[in-house]
């Protein structure tokens, strides 16, 4: 019997590659075109944007090229924009409260997530998915709704001022409800999930024996805790971190609905510049700083997908 | 931390406590008769009633769903072609940007990603006269854009977990390349482009932000339409909604693991 | 292990047409040469090895008789054909993985039948050569598992049948026994050989394993930073090492620097400080007197002897420092005048016999001068 893979012809070679490199071509260069278009080129809208003036009309934004009366083209940028961002107090202090904020949750996220996602690794192995499930259930429930329900705990007649007034603890209602307070909560309580996963994902990898033999050349437990389990579980402490930090920096629902007049937040600000003020060049001005603030840890974050991804 | 496991395990319990307290309150008190959070004024399914007879939500509810599908099903496709691409093809022209476009999306805060859409829209209806104004087209462009990236992730890992050779044994018995992956990539992955089909229909179904900058008039999402009515203060009906979705997602996840037990249980 | 093949090899008939021409292939990575300017000929049903440690290039040449990799320089020819474009699907080779590569989400018998499905071949006719297949590796009842289900060996089986199911010119196994323990391993060393003899298929084989490379090749080629360091047979390239690195890479090796002090008839002295003593070799090439060569013996070649014995052509005097004990064999390490260790190897059935030697005493080793080799590389 003649071979049938022998008896197969070799195409024509040139042809071939052509179609291989085709074939290579279209899954590369859809994605690409796509979020080349949608992601990539909008942030050079904004860059042009946050230069111009404000006018009246739509878009209301003025032109960055113009023809000068000699015929000349005429580059106009305008600063204004940036300067106002630093002069007005308003932008600074929004944008160091919510680093403030953002850091401060995000600590708070690490402090209950982390024996969350250790207290998973050392259950019996059948309730570990199970477990984990649990903490991912949350997320796939409405953001807004999970924030909107901390409205009816926190607020004035509320069940947490119900229960202590009940109690006899306290004679009047507490305020927590559009406080500081209330949007370190939301934040925790919506980006918590985040914290754990990958925090599971690195402890769940570590050999176990490491423990073991930490033990066996005579460290104690809390010393191999803070010497072995936490420099290994760097990783995921570093890639909770970011995911925490840096979407909780431009929050914009949670400080919105729990938080108070003074609880300013940049992406509150931008989105009331936007809105409720319709200048857009402050708006996209804003954007630009808080694109700024956050290039450092993306890219750190990016880095650290990357060599993920090799090992 | 070994010799105090009540330590880890009281931690675990109190967290999670945290994460389900609200959802629990959600959950009673939408099955109260009184309007006011306050006060329990006995068991009532009135607010399940009104709340579909309210065809304002119900109306989002619809847009929503369909964004949702829309969005899940085109991220997948995208997803997939990115993921394919970072893992599979080497070193090639536009890896890097293609790698920063892919994973910048994750952390990047929605105000700016909805911001730079709805700017992106304006910008090419001035220019080329599409998309003309703003609707569901416009809201499931910008859904896709980033959930696409999620979806790229997902199978990403698990393309990096995927034994090459695989792919090698088929080309070396005679498969062409598309062959290849229709044949064995998709079903080895397929686990991975359902869970990554289901974060996406998610992630467009929950959010606010993006949606509410790159809507137009008469295209009004669920969550806008909750987000506007909770503004107002809290109302029975978003909690009879609330239940509701917790159930479904409940009951799909229920179901998910059902399955996935079923079939472990088949390979043994 | 199994001696040398009787047959006479294909490549020593001049008349025979290789089936595989490598010629002077070169590929890198980046900087690093993974193959370098390789030229090789295999021959019709051969059992042909690339032997070497992990980076040597052994698994980068296979990937290209594949198709899995393109060379940078040089071609690639099968039956005559130059086939260094053409994508794996399209040549007339089928492969072994060394991970096996068996499809998870298909069973046994679809994981048989894909290669012939790509062909378009009858529905009949798949059939009946997928349980043709499953015969032959002994897994009829096994048609409808899926690959999780079998142990380590059913799955190498599998894979065979696989690659040989299309009955192609050139199968190429990468380390194809690697995953198995050591008893299954030479149990089905034999089982390959035989089943390569009966189907008469050239089989390609990589391995870092020396021994399993011996037991099974008709020929094999030793390979070295990207380089073929010697291509013979088994028994050729233990006998006969033609370089410093396949003497020591194959096999143990007692190994002296010298230089050769003058050549006659029947071979070469060589003057080596460290066995402190001119040494004899059988010389294969005329060397003129002062050329640096290593002189190498294997330890089985080297008898020892606790009183003097007869003269030979190298007998040589020390103190035994080390004795191993192995089962089958003992081996001792005589340190000798000149400050080398001299291993030699002693079958225990001649340990018994002989006198009985300890830590300490004074022992003889001698060879005649035909048992070492003198190498200039």
């Amino acid at each position: 019997m003649p071979s049938p893979s022998s008896s197969k012809p070799a195409k024509p070679l040139h042809a071939l590659r052509e179609r291989l490199r085709l074939g290579r071509g279209t899954v590369a260069v859809v994605p690409l075109l796509w979020l080349g278009l949608f992601f990539g080129l909008p942030f050079l809208i904004i860059a042009r944007i946050s230069l111009s003036e404000v006018v009246i009309g739509l878009p209301p934004y003025s032109d960055l090229l113009s023809w000068a009366e000699d015929g000349m083209l005429q580059l106009r940028l305008n600063f204004a924009n940036f300067m106002l961002l630093w002069q007005d107090s308003l932008y600074l202090d929004a944008f160091i409260n919510s680093l403030r904020v953002a850091a401060t949750a995000t600590l708070i996220c690490l402090l209950i997530g982390y024996p969350m996602a250790l207290g998973i690794t050392r259950v019996r192995e059948s309730l570990r998915v199970p477990l984990l499930m649990l903490v991912i259930l949350p997320f796939w429930t409405s953001f807004l709704i999970r924030i909107y329900a901390w409205i009816g705990i926190l607020k004035g007649n509320g069940l947490i001022n119900n229960l202590l007034l009940g109690l006899g603890l306290i004679d009047e209602p507490l305020a927590l409800l559009h406080t500081d307070f209330a949007v370190y909560l939301g934040i925790v309580y919506a980006y918590l999930p985040f914290m754990v996963l990958p925090l599971y994902a690195t402890l769940s990898r570590m050999d176990h024996s490491l423990l073991e033999a930490a033990a066996d050349l005579g460290c104690r437990p809390l010393s191999a805790f803070w010497r072995v389990t936490v420099p290994l579980s760097l990783p995921g402490i570093v890639a909770g971190s970011l995911l925490v930090f840096v979407p909780a920096v431009g929050e914009f629902v949670v400080p919105d609905l729990l938080g108070g007049p003074d609880s300013l937040m940049i992406g509150k600000v931008l989105w009331t510049e936007f809105f409720n003020n319709r200048d857009w060049p402050v708006a996209t001005a804003v954007a630009v700083a808080l694109l700024a603030l956050l290039v450092v840890p993306v890219l750190l974050f990016e880095r650290f997908r990357e060599k993920e991804q090799d090992a | 931390m070994m010799r105090r496991p009540s330590l880890v395990f009281s931690l675990l319990a109190f967290g999670y406590a945290f994460l389900y307290a609200p959802i629990v309150s959600l959950i009673v008190y939408s099955f109260n008769e009184s309007r006011l959070v306050t006060v329990w004024a006995g068991f009532s399914t009135k607010w399940y009633t009104s709340l579909l007879q309210n065809e304002q939500l119900l109306g989002a509810a619809w847009v929503s769903l369909r964004i949702a599908v829309m969005n899940a099903t085109l991220a997948v496709v995208l997803g997939t072609l990115a993921g394919t691409a970072l893992v599979r093809f080497g070193r090639f022209r536009g890896r890097s940007a293609l790698a920063l476009m892919v994973g910048a999306p994750l952390v990047m805060p929605d105000v700016i990603l909805g911001l730079a859409s709805l700017l992106l829209f304006v910008a090419m209806e001035q220019l080329i006269g599409w998309p003309a104004g703003r609707g569901m087209t416009t809201i499931t462009i910008a859904h896709v854009t980033f959930s696409m990236a999620y979806v790229a992730v997902i199978v990403q890992s698990r393309l990096v977990r995927l034994d090459p050779s695989l792919e090698e044994a088929a080309m070396d018995l005679g498969a062409r390349p598309w062959k290849v992956f229709f044949v064995i990539t998709l079903p080895l992955i397929a686990p991975a482009l359902a869970a990554g089909w289901l974060l996406a229909f998610t992630l467009s179904l929950d959010d606010l932000v993006i949606a509410s900058f790159t809507s137009g008039p008469g295209a009004s999402t669920l969550p806008m339409v909750v987000y506007s009515s909770v503004r107002l203060g809290v109302s029975p009906e978003i909690n009879a909604l609330a239940s509701i979705m917790v159930g479904l997602v409940t009951l799909g996840i229920v179901i998910a693991g059902v399955i996935m037990q079923r079939r472990a249980a088949d390979a043994r | 292990m199994a001696g040398p093949r009787p047959q006479l090899g294909a490549w020593q008939d001049p008349s025979a047409a290789p089936l595989v021409e490598i010629r002077n292939v070169t590929k890198t990575f980046g900087e690093h040469y993974a193959v370098d300017d390789v030229s090789l000929a295999i021959y019709p049903g051969e059992f042909f090895s690339l032997l070497g440690a992990s980076g040597c290039g052994k698994t980068t040449l296979l990937r290209m008789l594949a198709g899995f990799e393109k060379p940078d320089k040089g071609s690639v020819l099968i039956g005559g054909e130059d086939v260094t474009a053409v994508p794996p699907y399209s040549r007339p080779v089928n492969m072994m993985f060394q991970s096996y590569a068996l499809f998870p989400h298909l069973s046994v018998a679809d994981n048989i039948a894909f290669g012939l499905r790509q062909d378009r071949v009858p529905r009949a006719e798949v059939n009946e050569r997928v349980a043709e297949m499953l015969r032959l590796v002994r897994l009829d009842g096994y048609a409808r598992r899926k690959p999780d289900q079998l142990s380590g060996g059913q799955r190498q089986r599998v894979a065979l049948a696989r690659a040989l199911v299309k009955q192609p010119k050139l199968l190429l196994l990468d380390e194809p026994l690697g995953a198995l323990d050591r008893k299954l391993r030479e149990h089905t060393q034999f089982e390959l050989v035989n089943l390569q003899e009966r189907l008469g298929i050239t089989f390609v084989m990589v391995t870092h394993d020396q021994e399993e490379a011996m037991t099974m090749s008709t020929r094999m080629a030793v390979m070295n930073e990207g380089r073929i360091r010697q291509i013979g047979t088994p028994a050729e390239i233990y006998e006969y090492p033609s370089n410093r690195f396949v003497a020591g890479f194959i096999g143990a090796v007692n190994q002296f620097e010298g230089r050769v002090t003058e050549q006659l008839d029947e071979g070469l002295t060589v003057h080596c400080e460290s066995a402190g003593t001119d040494l004899r070799v059988h010389a294969q090439h005329e060397v003129a007197p002062g050329t640096p060569v290593a002189v190498v013996v294997r330890p089985e070649k080297v008898r020892i002897f606790a009183e003097q014995p007869p003269p030979c052509d190298n007998g040589l005097s020390g103190k035994v420092e080390e004795i191993a004990y192995l089962g089958d064999v003992s081996i001792y390490h005589v340190r000798v005048a000149g400050g080398v260790l001299i291993e030699a190897q002693l079958t225990n059935r001649a340990r018994r016999a002989a006198a009985p030697l300890t830590w300490g005493d004074q022992a003889w080793v001698c060879w005649n001068a035909d048992d070492a080799v003198a190498l200039l590389e």
